[in-house]
């Protein structure tokens, strides 16, 4: 391990990675059983409140409001974090934001820093970008700890470590503490307040001696400049505390526009998210504090991709999200595929219509990802902030295949249909022609009907084999309903 | 009142049964029910996958098929919802795109008119109890469009709550999906397939002879994941349960 | 360009939907959202919710509050306290000085002295009932942000029914973000093996919560 964890670079489209995944029994286990559990749980917490749907709606409203005026949001927010004392930068892409990131950290002469678990980060790799810049990041959530130090990749939003058992977790920390710092006990198990324990161990010392902390936020308040973090087990806190210079890179939606908003998204968060009525802990700073807390303070502000999903109308709404989750844990396709098949720091529902969003759908992963939904529409209906990701998913699968206007690091412009449907395209072309000729459909519906004793009910040829290999065909009927009918209403059913 | 069935292509092709037990049905129920010839596919295929363009020609024919009604009654959640909630979504952008409000009006004209057939039961017809016979055991399984997009909510289970001689039972999990997901089920199979097989495998352990829907689409999912897996456990349409009667049991 | 101006000149060309003359205020914000959930009894719903997440409650009234204190940190075995600057006298009076060292919350003492403290005893800003939660904003009674985090054992003194909000809706208005804030609901916890809920991580363990009947 080089101090930087794996990188999403490279990996096959979903399918490909999905189909591995459904043949991994641990993982398919490990998933189902962490999902399952905390959908009902979620149902509970979300159960308690009676006026749920207006609270969802008020987030979304909120959050629209923001994003339409986005601008105005922002340049308050800047105002308010220098005049209280924090120094606001702003970073168009992830290359940008690391360099910022770095140089800051070089000035202090520091070669070490401490994490707490922040998407933003995970998603432009700021730990591979200071790594090789020869600075070290410790990350101290538990589960971003576990990943790690298991040189692996996270798989999910609030759980990073999800696809992981308590067995492997135990092995894992048993194996590879001892290289970075305190090892783990000799007698560990698998108990998981045993290996809360150790990770406490491990990574308190470095708490005590680190001088720079990173973080990202999950709110930031433009009307007074305050920074909200949420968390549970109190490596936040630390890092938000104990040293002398706090980081912190935050993605440009993250905004809200005023302090009482915060009423509703500190309800529906932690209900959707842990199904909790409220998280172990909530940090909130404004700038800096005389005697209390870092000395210094940076907020990086980052784009990377959000200002082409912001130019989309339908897209937009993606940006409300506040990774609480619960879409990935509600997902029968995630909790099958798991994290890793999504290709990025955003798995599950959210990240197929993100990540397409703030990549762009030229990659051959990026563009196979809003097809990864069976469009159920459980996702939608979990959502704190109403994001109606089937809505997003239909419309991104058509910018996929039918190619039209997008924007791209901040310019307008058309990109064309994907390669490699033009079968597909082709087909379902051809299935309109059809479908839009009765005197056709008919025709195919008795060539059907005369050879249905023909057809094969389990193994099709071509990409009809994607059906069979797991399912057999209806028996095609004597024939079409309409023949029924007209035969019927001729008089010729004997009624 | 004049009411049309709206079939859908996979029933008229594939489940001719569920197209003739919908007619039977409200037959029974005094509806005069007719069958314009004209239609054909909602085109939720075409625009699941991404083709919008493609399923306009769909939507100009399904407003044709079904102008002058007053219901269009749907015996499948997904082509329901699919009218509902996505004409209006195909109209919008059409306008967007500089080419006029023509399917905008189209789909204002079938919105409010489209019915699924539990819907056109409870709330058009208000009955619950459509003196159906079925001595059998059977569980039911709740398909996403119809009840996260249309909100069918307990109306498809009190219509079989009073089907005579019918014992349901729970299915664990009914509110999972089943994984067809349209062209889901092939482009993203392995996944699909483990979701099919979840399912299959909680309607066998009901001990269920027979899983009943409103969506045939996902039937044909189901269906053919309990055959493969050997078991002898019936997909049934939600309007064949309740057009058998104990004079004519439904075939 | 800077930076800045290319992020924010890409902000507003994104948003050439938005009519130039609307204000933010006109977007809707629809707020029937309940102000509170609480039925008749915020301090036994506080105390309900706190112990729901592990916080020990304890109840006393003025009179009885040293000798609670002084109990709860003899039953800790605690050998030194972390004492804000502007806690009441009083407090822990009962406290014998011979015993537990008083370490005062000063900025000269390091994280590591923290460290090897046993306890710390603070007030609080406001509690809310519904989510069984206790805000800090650094007061007098409650000092700097790693005194409260350090420290494996923390006595949180609530005075009751005063500094009792029934809802977070109803706490913000309190508080002032000027002030570095920490929200705490329960002793540290982690989901992060298997989903499950497990006690105890990087702050401090025990959470003890004193309702003080005024």
């Amino acid at each position: 391990m080089s101090g930087a964890t794996g990188t999403y670079l490279g990996m096959p489209p979903f399918p490909r990675a999905a189909k591995d995944a459904v043949r991994d029994a641990t993982l398919r286990a490990n998933l189902r059983h962490a999902t399952h559990t905390i959908r009902d749980k979620r149902a509970a917490a979300v159960a308690e409140l009676p006026d749920w749907p207006e609270l969802r709606a008020a987030g979304a409203a909120i959050k629209d409001r923001t994003l339409r005026h986005l601008d105005h949001y922002l340049v308050q927010l800047e105002e308010r974090v220098t005049a209280a004392g924090g120094v606001v930068h702003w970073a168009a892409d992830a290359a940008e934001a690391n360099r910022i990131v770095t140089a800051l950290v070089k000035e202090t002469g520091e070669r070490e820093v401490i994490k707490v678990k922040s998407m933003a980060t995970q998603e432009i790799g700021l730990n591979e970008a200071l790594a090789k810049a020869g600075i070290r990041a410790n990350e101290t959530d538990l589960a971003e700890l576990i990943v790690q130090l298991g040189d692996d990749l996270p798989s999910h939003i609030l759980v990073p470590a999800i696809h992981r058992n308590r067995g492997e977790i135990r092995d894992i920390f048993a194996r590879n503490m001892a290289r970075w710092g305190r090892a783990a006990p000799e007698t560990l198990t698998d108990a998981p307040a045993e290996l809360a324990e150790a990770a406490r161990l491990h990574l308190r010392e470095k708490f005590l001696r680190a001088k720079v902390g990173i973080s990202g936020a999950n709110f930031m308040v433009a009307e007074t400049g305050t920074l909200v973090v949420v968390e549970s087990e109190g490596n936040g806190r630390m890092c938000l505390t104990l040293p002398e210079t706090l980081i912190s890179v935050v993605g440009i939606e993250k905004v809200v526009p005023s302090w009482q908003d915060l009423e509703v998204f500190l309800q529906t968060l932690p209900r959707s998210s842990t199904a909790e009525r409220m998280n172990p802990y909530t940090s909130m700073w404004t700038g800096t504090t005389d005697g209390d807390g870092p000395r210094v303070f940076h907020l990086v502000l980052l784009d990377n991709g959000r200002t082409d999903t912001l130019a989309d109308e339908v897209g937009r709404q993606a940006l409300r999200c506040i990774r609480c989750s619960a879409c990935l844990n509600v997902c029968p396709v995630y909790e099958r595929a798991g994290g890793h098949a999504y290709g990025s720091a955003y798995p599950g529902p959210i990240g197929a219509i993100l990540t397409p969003q703030l990549r762009g759908t030229a990659g051959e992963l990026d563009a196979s990802l809003p097809y990864a939904s069976s469009l159920c529409g459980a996702c939608y209906e979990v959502c704190p902030v109403a994001i109606d990701i089937p809505e997003v998913l239909v419309h991104l699968r058509e910018r996929v295949v039918q190619g039209g206007p997008v924007t791209v690091r901040g310019t307008r412009t058309r990109i064309r249909p994907a390669k490699g449907h033009a079968a597909e395209r082709a087909a379902l072309r051809a299935a309109t022609w059809a479908l839009d000729r009765p005197g056709a459909m008919r025709a195919g519906q008795r060539l059907a009907g005369r050879s249905r004793r023909l057809l094969p009910r389990r193994s099709l040829p071509g990409p009809g084999r994607a059906w069979t290999a797991s399912r057999d065909l209806p028996a095609v009927p004597a024939e079409p309903f309409r023949d029924w009918w007209q035969r019927r209403t001729r008089g010729e059913d004997g009624r | 009142m004049r009411v049309a069935l709206f079939l859908t292509c996979v029933n008229d092709t594939l489940y001719p049964a569920t197209g003739r037990a919908v007619v039977t049905l409200l037959e029974r129920l005094g509806v005069e029910v007719d069958f314009p010839v004209e239609q054909s596919c909602c085109g939720q295929p075409q625009f699941n996958t991404g083709y919008r363009h493609a399923s306009e020609p769909l939507v100009r024919r399904y407003a044709r098929a079904f102008e002058g009604y007053d219901h269009i009654v749907v015996p499948s959640g997904s082509c329901a919802a699919m009218v509902r909630d996505n004409y209006p979504r195909i109209g919008r952008k059409a306008a967007a795109e500089g080419r006029g409000g023509e399917l905008a009006g189209l789909a204002e004209s079938v919105v409010p008119r489209t019915v699924e057939l539990t819907e056109f039961l409870v709330d058009v017809l208000g009955v619950t109890d459509v003196g159906a016979y079925y001595p059998h055991r059977v569980t039911y399984h709740p398909t996403c469009h119809g009840l996260r997009m249309l909100g069918l909510g307990e109306r498809p289970r009190r219509l079989l709550e009073a089907v005579r001689g019918l014992e349901l039972v729970e299915l664990p999990g009914a509110q999972e999906c089943c994984g067809f997901g349209g062209t889901f089920a092939v482009k993203n199979a392995a996944v699909s397939a483990a979701m099919g097989a979840d399912k299959a495998r909680a309607v066998m352990a009901t001990g269920a002879s027979a899983v009943c829907t409103v969506d045939n689409s996902c039937q044909m999912h189901i269906g053919g994941t309990l055959s493969r897996l050997g078991s002898t456990v019936r997909p049934v349409h939600i309007a064949e349960i309740l057009a058998s009667t104990e004079e004519v049991p439904f075939r | 360009m800077s930076a800045r101006d290319v992020v924010l000149g890409r902000v507003r060309r994104a948003l050439a939907d938005v009519p130039r003359e609307e204000r933010p205020e006109q977007v809707p914000v629809v707020r029937d959202y309940l102000a509170s959930h609480s039925p008749a009894d915020p301090v036994g719903m506080l105390a309900e919710h706190l112990a729901d997440y592990r916080a020990l409650v304890h109840r006393t009234d003025a009179g009885g509050l040293p000798e609670l204190i002084a109990r709860l940190l003899a039953e800790r075995g605690s050998g030194s306290v972390v004492v804000p600057a502007g806690l009441p006298k009083g407090w822990l009076s009962a406290v014998p000085a011979d015993t537990v060292r008083r370490v005062p919350d000063a900025p000269s003492v390091t994280a590591a002295e923290l460290d090897a403290v046993d306890s710390v005893v603070t007030g609080c800003a406001v509690a809310i009932a519904e989510t069984g939660t206790i805000v800090l904003d650094g007061g007098p009674d409650q000092g700097r942000r790693r005194t409260t985090l350090v420290p494996d054992h923390h006595v949180v003194v609530v005075r009751v029914p005063d500094q009792v909000v029934e809802s977070v809706g109803q706490a913000l208005p309190l508080l002032s973000p000027v002030r570095p804030l920490t929200w705490i609901s329960g002793p540290s916890a982690t989901s992060d093996i298997e989903l499950d809920r497990v006690e105890g991580v990087h702050g401090p363990r025990t959470l003890e919560v004193v309702l003080v009947r005024e």
